[in-house]
């Protein structure tokens, strides 16, 4: 499956999921700010992945959770440098670039593109192969 | 008390697929205040009373909740997050029994989604059934896992004395003893 197909498919499914035209769909498209995503929507994203390419998505492995809770990652509301460097570590395939800049937690959603999901799904079928 | 629109579980395969039936009876209150769009009153005829659809929802998230929670020895609060689906064909009437029929599609450390379907039998009529009325299709969180790291008690306010009740008349075994436990 190569990267279009991969794209056409998470469109598909993110506009099932989220209840949104697939026209609406962009590559930059931020899952919560454009595209609505509440965070039930995370685990039924991660679901519909796994049944739409036939792989096995671990817990935390494309939502991770904790890293607001703990204040090692988190200081007055701004992720730290070693926040930053676990999150990369657990998402190798999403582009900080743009968070670095201004890393305010209440941001980090922003890090959840369409390209972003389409990178990881891409990550995934490449280790199966 | 909890509002329960299950009255009994009649198949239970744990972990897959859970069957529950609901009588519906023209002494609920709901029937007194819910009517058929498309048979409103008329001259001297009263407007048909049916089954709003919203608690037939809440009635296959009962069936679908107590299998998710059943998975884990009903450790965890397990609540309805999102409605995926929800076709109702077909309005329910008092005298008729309601079957629901709930599948476990996915079931994770942080929720499951359900599928289900509802089915209708109306005894003593031309077409006594099944006749299936809705497909609903259903996602619950194990909120004590939320991904927003909201904190909830810590008594599981979920599964009451009514589930225990319903799982004991069901036949079904509390695999931890938990259900119904108070804070």
């Amino acid at each position: 499956m190569n990267r279009d197909e991969i794209q056409s498919k998470v469109r598909e499914i993110l506009a099932d999921t989220l209840s949104v035209d697939e026209a609406d769909i962009q590559p930059t498209s931020t899952l919560k700010g454009d595209l609505g995503a509440e965070s039930i929507d995370y685990l039924d994203i991660s679901f519909q992945l796994e049944k739409g390419f036939g792989f096995k998505i671990g817990q935390n492995e494309l939502f991770p959770q904790g890293v607001a809770q703990d204040p090692t990652y988190v200081k007055d509301g701004r992720v730290t440098a070693e926040g930053i460097a676990a999150l990369e570590e657990r998402l190798p395939h999403f582009d900080f670039a743009r968070f670095k800049q201004d890393p305010q937690l209440s941001k980090i959603h922003e890090i959840f593109t369409v390209d972003a999901i389409v990178n990881f799904v891409q990550a995934k079928i490449a280790a199966q192969a | 008390m909890r509002w329960m629109w299950i009255d009994r579980i009649i198949e239970f395969q744990p972990r897959v697929r859970l069957v529950s039936i609901k009588n519906v009876s023209m002494a609920e209150e709901h029937l007194h205040d819910h009517f058929a769009a498309d048979t409103p009153a008329q001259g001297d005829r009263p407007a048909m009373p049916v089954m709003p659809s919203s608690l037939i929802l809440e009635g296959m998230a009962q069936s679908a909740g107590v299998l998710i929670g059943h998975a884990d020895g009903f450790l965890h609060k397990v609540v309805l997050a999102k409605i995926n689906r929800a076709e109702i064909a077909s309005d329910v009437f008092a005298g008729m029994t309601i079957r629901h029929t709930a599948r476990i599609d996915r079931l994770d450390a942080m929720g499951a989604s359900t599928v289900g379907t509802v089915e209708a039998f109306l005894p003593g009529t031309d077409r006594p059934g099944p006749q299936r009325i809705a497909e609903i299709d259903l996602m619950f969180s194990f909120i004590d896992r939320n991904m927003s790291g909201m904190d909830f008690p810590e008594h599981n306010f979920v599964f009451s004395e009514s589930f225990k009740t319903l799982l004991r008349m069901s036949g079904i075994e509390d695999p931890c003893g938990t259900v119904g436990q108070s804070a």
